[in-house]
């Protein structure tokens, strides 16, 4: 268990002053995400909210290193960084200090989209550093568009709901498996909700980049994007938990363990204490929809089943 | 015969094996890679020198061109000094950050192997890979054979370093015609090459957490503007740099050389201007026209960005007739050079008549007898009245 009263005694690397929605979670996820390394933290970070809203020059709201350089390429800059930090410490070019952790971040589109071949390719040439997705289910940034992790029937801008079409028809992308293809030695679902899973997953994703890439998948509800109030995002959080939508559990060394079993604690929701507070879910609301929650807890159910097989449960 | 500059040997290589010469002599911190015809032979030379313990390099094998550049983006605003190689698609898909490079002023040194680029798909020389960037901010060089690409390499990591400059330099050789092609190459001794490009001295470095920097950051339209004039700036400086390294190559060297190479112009009442392989056949076709007392000459063009206005306009001004022959095509327009070229003119009282020749696309094969035509339809063009309707013309293409 971490001390959460020591743990908020350090040094905090993403700081206040941004201009992020306010009841965004992305910062406190990057924020804490930080917080967990033991080592100073260099950070690249892909187009989308959160860079935008913490680099607007001249102020930047990162007291720590930082680059951004485009959309689809925030593993390849991380790349770079780590390998001409090995290439100039092997030629004494630079002072041996502690050394660094890197650290890739972005959001589902720069992710699960536009930035997968990058991260993949960066993962599998062995660069050692932790990518943290904040996963907030859409292109948030201009305007909440339609991504690959867009739930089935979410209303987006560019997939509405509308007289003959309710929303996205497609299922979202199983990301965190993708991940764990990559033979990587640690792997990761997190939640604000459960700070302290999150914290012990941050801190075993820095550790574990002594060996390999690791990948941290934060569920990141956005105020505008889900229509939620703008102090529900660990509450929804919480539901996307519950509710087994956003299960916790990580993958080390490749054995699956799921961290947080809300059957066992008798905590299990369905989907639609989930999907109710969302106006991206407005329609499904409706009665003559109620077919469509029942294909929405379907998936989740499935998805639920395939996940405790895998760890044991 | 020539006399050598001391220390140096002759080795047979290709352009390819040029470029990767140059490279382990120089020894760059970071080399990311990814392989795309004609360019290859560069990245797998380079990286037969890193299996073999000859040089100490980070090659960091990518998935694909976008990130070749991302990667050398992340490396160099680390500290490190990094160079890569690319041909045409694999230019265009880096195409994103080609543009970001230079303006977070990132001193990369790039071979670009010329090639075609698709449609249709063709995988041999033309310059419209080159030309495609023309306008990125990066500082662009035309080789016209395998020694200088290898000599462009070297100068080139000066060149971008220099403090006055710190631009992104692109070293252009033909496709296939000069990187597949053997030939003996001047190699200067590893030592003397050390010296003269020493270690890359960053201003500024992502690998300090103590003065953490914010690199890439939004810029508005508060700022925006004024780090686009620092960038063209730059650019501009660059003219003086790039005379500063002809120069200091030359000491070690013995070859002195100019932004725009001007052969036997002086009192030339036709003129070619050209880049690239082409003009070592066109030299030998001036040569020969000289013989016989005609007075042609050629302008090859070995600094593309930034354009040497000043020395084209010098050299062209007081030509009868003047083909600007270009491995390009501008739809809807004339190609680069020859807009540049007639732009450089404008404003002198005299000047020649100017026609725009497209050839050798996707490969097609450039010898003496075109040159020798283009020389006689100089001397044509010298009393055509010229306007939209033939200053653009095609060499060689069948109708």
């Amino acid at each position: 268990m971490v001390d959460i009263k020591e743990f908020a005694k350090r040094e905090v690397k993403l700081v206040g002053g941004h201009r992020l929605c306010a009841g965004c979670p992305a910062p406190t996820i990057a924020k804490l995400a930080m917080m967990a390394s033991d080592k100073p933290v260099i950070a690249s970070n892909a187009t989308g909210c959160l860079e935008v809203s913490t680099t607007i020059y001249p102020y930047t709201a990162w007291k720590t290193p930082w680059i951004h350089t485009a959309f689809e390429n925030t593993a390849a800059n991380i790349s770079g960084v780590e390998a001409a930090f090995h290439a100039l410490q092997r030629k004494g070019l630079i002072e041996q200090s502690k050394g660094f952790r890197f650290m890739a971040i972005g959001g589902d589109g720069g992710t699960y989209d536009i930035g997968l071949q990058s991260l993949s390719g960066a993962i599998e040439r062995g660069h050692k550093f932790v990518y943290v997705c904040y996963d907030n289910e859409a292109y948030s940034n201009t305007g909440i568009q339609r991504s690959s992790a867009t739930p089935l029937f979410a209303n987006t801008t560019t997939d509405p709901t509308g007289h003959v079409r309710k929303g996205k028809q497609e299922l979202r992308k199983n990301f965190t498996e993708i991940m764990v293809a990559h033979n990587m030695k640690y792997v990761a679902q997190a939640s604000l909700s459960n700070i302290q899973d999150f914290i012990m997953k941050m801190e075993k994703a820095f550790k574990y980049t002594d060996e390999t890439a690791t990948f941290v998948n934060v569920v990141s509800p956005c105020v505008p994007g889900w229509g939620i109030r703008d102090g529900d995002a660990v509450m929804m959080s919480k539901l996307a938990v519950d509710t087994c939508f956003w299960p916790l559990y990580e993958v080390e060394d490749g054995i699956y363990k799921l961290n947080y079993n809300p059957e066992a604690t008798g905590q299990k929701k369905p989907i639609i204490e989930f999907l109710k507070n969302q106006g991206r879910f407005k329609e499904l609301l409706k009665p003559e929809n109620s077919e469509l929650i029942a294909r929405f807890q379907q998936d989740v159910d499935e998805r639920w089943e395939k996940l405790k097989k895998k760890c044991g449960v | 015969m020539k006399q050598m500059p001391a220390k140096s040997e002759i080795k047979a290589l290709t352009g390819a094996e040029a470029a990767a010469e140059a490279m382990r002599q120089i020894q760059p911190d970071v080399v990311p890679e990814y392989p795309i015809t004609p360019q290859t032979q560069i990245v797998e030379v380079y990286s037969q020198f890193v299996a073999d313990g000859i040089v100490d390099s980070e090659i960091v094998r990518c998935e694909s061109e976008h990130s070749v550049m991302s990667v050398a983006m992340g490396a160099s605003v680390a500290g490190a000094r990094v160079m890569t190689a690319t041909s045409s698609q694999g230019l265009a898909f880096m195409f994103e950050p080609v543009f970001i490079a230079p303006s977070l002023r990132l001193p990369i040194v790039m071979n670009i192997v010329n090639r075609a680029l698709s449609g249709p798909i063709n995988i041999h020389c033309d310059h419209s890979d080159g030309m495609a960037i023309r306008d990125s901010g990066w500082i662009q060089l035309y080789s016209e054979n395998a020694q200088e690409a290898y000599e462009h390499t070297i100068m080139a990591v000066r060149i971008a370093e220099h403090p006055d400059v710190q631009l992104p330099v692109a070293i252009n050789q033909d496709g296939f015609i000069t990187s597949h092609a053997l030939v003996n190459v001047e190699i200067i001794d590893d030592k003397i090459v050390k010296d003269f490009v020493g270690v890359r001295k960053p201003a500024f470095s992502l690998l300090d957490a103590e003065k953490p920097l914010s690199v890439g950051m939004l810029d508005f339209y508060d700022y925006f503007f004024e780090h686009k004039k620092q960038t063209f700036d730059a650019m501009e400086r660059s003219r003086r740099i790039i005379r500063e390294v002809f120069d200091a190559f030359a000491k070690i060297t013995g070859k002195k050389y100019d932004m725009a190479e001007k052969y036997r112009c002086d009192d030339a009442e036709h003129i070619i201007v050209a880049m690239s392989s082409a003009c070592g056949i066109i030299k030998d076709v001036v040569d020969e026209l000289r013989g016989q007392g005609k007075k042609v000459g050629l302008l090859r063009i070995r600094v593309f960005r930034p354009f040497p206005e000043v020395e084209v306009a010098q050299a062209l001004r007081k030509a009868k007739a003047v083909i600007i022959l270009e491995r390009a095509s501008g739809f809807g327009s004339y190609s680069p050079i020859y807009n540049e070229t007639t732009a450089a003119l404008y404003h002198y009282p005299q000047k020649p008549k100017m026609v725009n020749y497209v050839f050798g696309l996707g490969g097609r094969n450039f010898g003496k007898s075109d040159a020798r035509k283009l020389f006689e339809e100089l001397e044509k063009i010298e009393g055509e009245f010229l306007d939209e309707k033939n200053k653009l013309r095609y060499l060689g293409v069948r109708e």
